[in-house]
């Protein structure tokens, strides 16, 4: 027999704003769109900034405010990362859409419906230069009739030509109490009970990202139950407790190779992501009071590099013994060879 | 049957090792929805139990009645259609694979997949529609585009198809990935735990266990339940009843990595060229071949080199099937046992220097040499200036 699927929705998107003037502590973006919305006149967009901040949301739901749920199908197209977005892509999906004629502006059922379309196009900055430069000509010949919003987290990644044709936004990251207001919201909607301490570990393991936050808040419900300390979002969200990190530390300073060694090893067994912990680690280091500017220098050094190494799918393991044993280096004054260099 | 198998535990509530993840992941599924999920932990620490355990949990012992099967998976990108063949083992509420077999064109077969599962989608005695499961391998050695593209299929395909997905390390899992399961760490188990395991099974097959022995073997396990179990089985058959000091055998091929050790350790010399007398020799020889004379020829070959002796083992290594980052590990963890403390920082520089490059590269022989070749340098420039 298959399970039953019941209709929990992921909290992520049943508290999605639907409007504009829902989404929380992007002022400028939501005045210039309200605005849009009353004289139904529009330029190309881009917005930037970190991820789960609203930048889609605000993107949606323009689009749904505009045309509402009949017209949507037929004016807006998608496009995002997973749908294949090549050249090609680019050249026949995009073009025929954008080429399609619309009738006049005419208001239907309460919504402005302005005579264009508009074209979404999520994660932008993982599009190829080949695809961004093909969309150059398409972007003016079509105008008339096609806006474009770009949705991305760099925008470096989006060639120059592409940016002058837009009007940028950038998405500022969201402060402490907007985010804390906004789960708070959640927890009374959905009964929940959280404490003042776990508030506080949340807005801090999520680092801005309130889509982090709502999908551990609902992954430390499922698991924990209705009231939820902050150590259950902890173990939800995979940090890694402060005191392995220290007790990493406090081996280096101990300046016996040994010792790091074995807790290196213990670090692994307990399988923590290494990526992760060397963020943390850094953290740590970049506070520490009693460890010296040149000494950080040659810590965040080694750090940078191991985890460029990770990121091209080196060893966890070695990686991370020898960003310990450089730190020991560091912290105890002793020389780096000179023939390190390769 | 192997005891590692034997005594899987088949259902949640039989584990021993991970009591605690096991009880939540019950919680999880007992309104009969789960999110997408995200195993991560070193080998050997009961992943994979859990995964059939969470199936078995959710679809009843059908989960267990699965076939292999080798499928080819035509798939239309654009102007070509691809061939891709893949082993799969399925049930009838889920499918389990290792989408990166198939190498770089992965991301066809997540995408593929996936789309197939949603398309025919069980549907139980009332009418209403259920959901099956997909596992995933070895996620961390997917290509970013497969991982790219999972990530939206994830949330498109979410109302027909759950994913569980299954890895050793979580950093090489792109953050949307992370972001959008629910991240499951599993510790590998401590060596408490391990001889807890040992005890049990030893007390299922009827077995004598003196004090300590269980201690010791996990102790040599490297906190790998899998190995414990399997080097457990292995003294079994070696000798029974069993000894308190009875020696527990390890690895061949840790053996033999222990050996390249001391032999780079011993003497650091490349190889050196033949000269000219034995050249003549040589062609003397082969002007008369007998067996003796052949002979010589060899040991003239070998007697010159100690990095060449070296390459030899390790070329064994690799042609059975070791793979070369564990070779390198184990040697560095060899090497670090027998060094001064003041070469330590260094050699394990390197060795992160030459793994990192060995994943870059094409050979991995290259860069296993290059590492041994650079211990030699530093280790004899180390010797020369302590003794002169």
């Amino acid at each position: 027999m298959a399970p039953m699927l019941q209709s929990s929705q992921q909290w992520v998107e049943k508290y999605r704003p639907r409007q504009v003037k829902d989404v929380a502590h992007q002022d400028e973006v939501v005045r210039v769109l309200t605005n849009t919305l009353e004289t139904t006149s529009c330029p190309h967009m881009l917005f930037y900034g970190p991820p789960g901040i609203g930048k889609t949301t605000t993107a949606l739901a323009i689009a749904h405010q505009l045309f509402g749920p009949e017209l949507y199908k037929s004016r807006v197209l998608e496009l995002n990362a997973s749908d294949d977005r090549g050249i090609n892509v680019v050249r026949t999906k995009i073009k025929d859409f954008a080429a399609v004629a619309v009738g006049s502006a005419q208001r239907q059922g309460g919504y402005p419906c302005p005579p264009y379309k508009i074209i979404i196009l999520d994660e932008a900055d993982s599009m190829t230069e080949d695809a961004q430069n093909a969309l150059r000509r398409t972007m003016e010949t079509y105008s008339k009739v096609t806006r474009f919003f770009f949705i991305c987290n760099y925008i470096s990644r989006i060639i120059e030509p592409l940016a002058s044709r837009c009007a940028k936004f950038r998405f500022k990251p969201i402060t402490e109490e907007i985010m804390s207001s906004r789960i708070l919201h959640i927890c009374k909607e959905e009964g929940l009970n959280l404490d003042a301490e776990a508030l506080s570990t949340l807005s801090y393991i999520s680092q801005g990202d309130l889509r982090r936050a709502i999908t551990y808040l609902q992954g430390a419900t499922r698991l924990f139950g209705s009231s939820i300390s902050s150590k259950d979002l902890i173990s939800v969200s995979g940090v890694i407790p402060q005191d392995v990190v220290e007790a990493l530390f406090t081996a280096c300073r101990s300046g016996d190779f040994d010792l790091a060694n074995k807790e290196v090893n213990k670090i692994i067994a307990e399988g923590y992501p290494v990526s992760l912990l060397l963020s943390q680690i850094f953290d740590v280091v970049v506070e520490a009071e009693d460890i010296s500017d040149e000494q950080k220098a040659r810590i965040c050094k080694r750090l940078a590099e191991a985890d460029k190494c990770l990121v091209d799918g080196a060893d966890e393991y070695l990686q991370l013994l020898n960003v310990a044993s450089h730190v020991m280096l560091a912290l105890c004054n002793m020389p780096e060879e000179l023939n390190y260099e390769s | 049957m192997l005891w590692v198998d034997k005594y899987r535990p088949k259902t949640l509530d039989q584990v021993i090792v991970h009591q605690d993840i096991a009880l939540n992941l019950k919680k999880l599924v007992t309104e009969q929805d789960c999110p997408h999920l995200l195993f991560y932990g070193p080998s050997g620490s009961g992943k994979k139990t859990l995964i059939m355990g969470l199936l078995r949990q959710v679809f009843g012992p059908g989960a267990e009645k699965v076939k292999v099967e080798n499928r080819t998976w035509k798939i239309d990108a654009g102007s070509r259609t691809i061939d891709l063949e893949l082993t799969t083992l399925s049930s009838a509420n889920h499918v389990e694979l290792s989408p990166s077999d198939v190498g770089f064109q992965d991301r066809y077969i997540v995408q593929e997949i996936i789309k197939e599962m949603a398309k025919n989608r069980p549907i139980d005695t009332k009418g209403k529609r259920g959901y099956k499961v997909l596992v995933l391998n070895e996620v961390d050695k997917l290509s970013r585009e497969a991982q790219h593209s999972l990530r939206r299929t994830m949330e498109k395909y979410s109302s027909s198809c759950r994913l569980i997905l299954c890895c050793n390390s979580s950093s090489k899992v792109i953050e949307a990935i992370r972001s959008r399961c629910l991240n499951v760490r599993i510790n590998a188990p401590t060596e408490e735990q391990i001889v807890k395991v040992l005890e049990f099974i030893g007390k299922k097959e009827g077995l004598q266990l003196p004090s300590g022995f269980a201690a010791r073997i996990a102790e040599k396990s490297n906190r790998s339940l899998r190995r414990a179990i399997l080097s457990f089985e292995t003294c079994r058959v070696q000798q029974y009843p069993f000894t308190s000091n009875q020696a527990i055998p390890p690895m061949d091929w840790e053996e033999y990595v222990s050996e390249i050790a001391s032999d780079i350790m011993k003497e650091q010399s490349p190889k050196r060229y033949i000269n000219l007398r034995e050249v003549n020799g040589i062609r003397r020889v082969l002007l008369t071949p007998t067996n003796y004379n052949l002979d010589s020829i060899l040991r003239i070959l070998l007697s010159t080199t100690r990095l060449f002796q070296v390459r030899g083992k390790l070329y064994e290594l690799l042609t059975n099937c070791i793979p070369p980052e564990i070779v390198l590990k184990r040697l560095l963890y060899e090497l670090l046992k027998r060094l001064d403390a003041e070469l330590k920082h260094e050699i394990c520089h390197w060795a992160a220097y030459y793994e990192h490059r060995m994943r870059l590269g094409q050979k991995a022989i290259f860069h296993l040499e290059a590492f041994v070749a650079k211990f030699m340098s530093i280790y004899k420039g180390f010797l020369i200036t302590t003794f002169g």
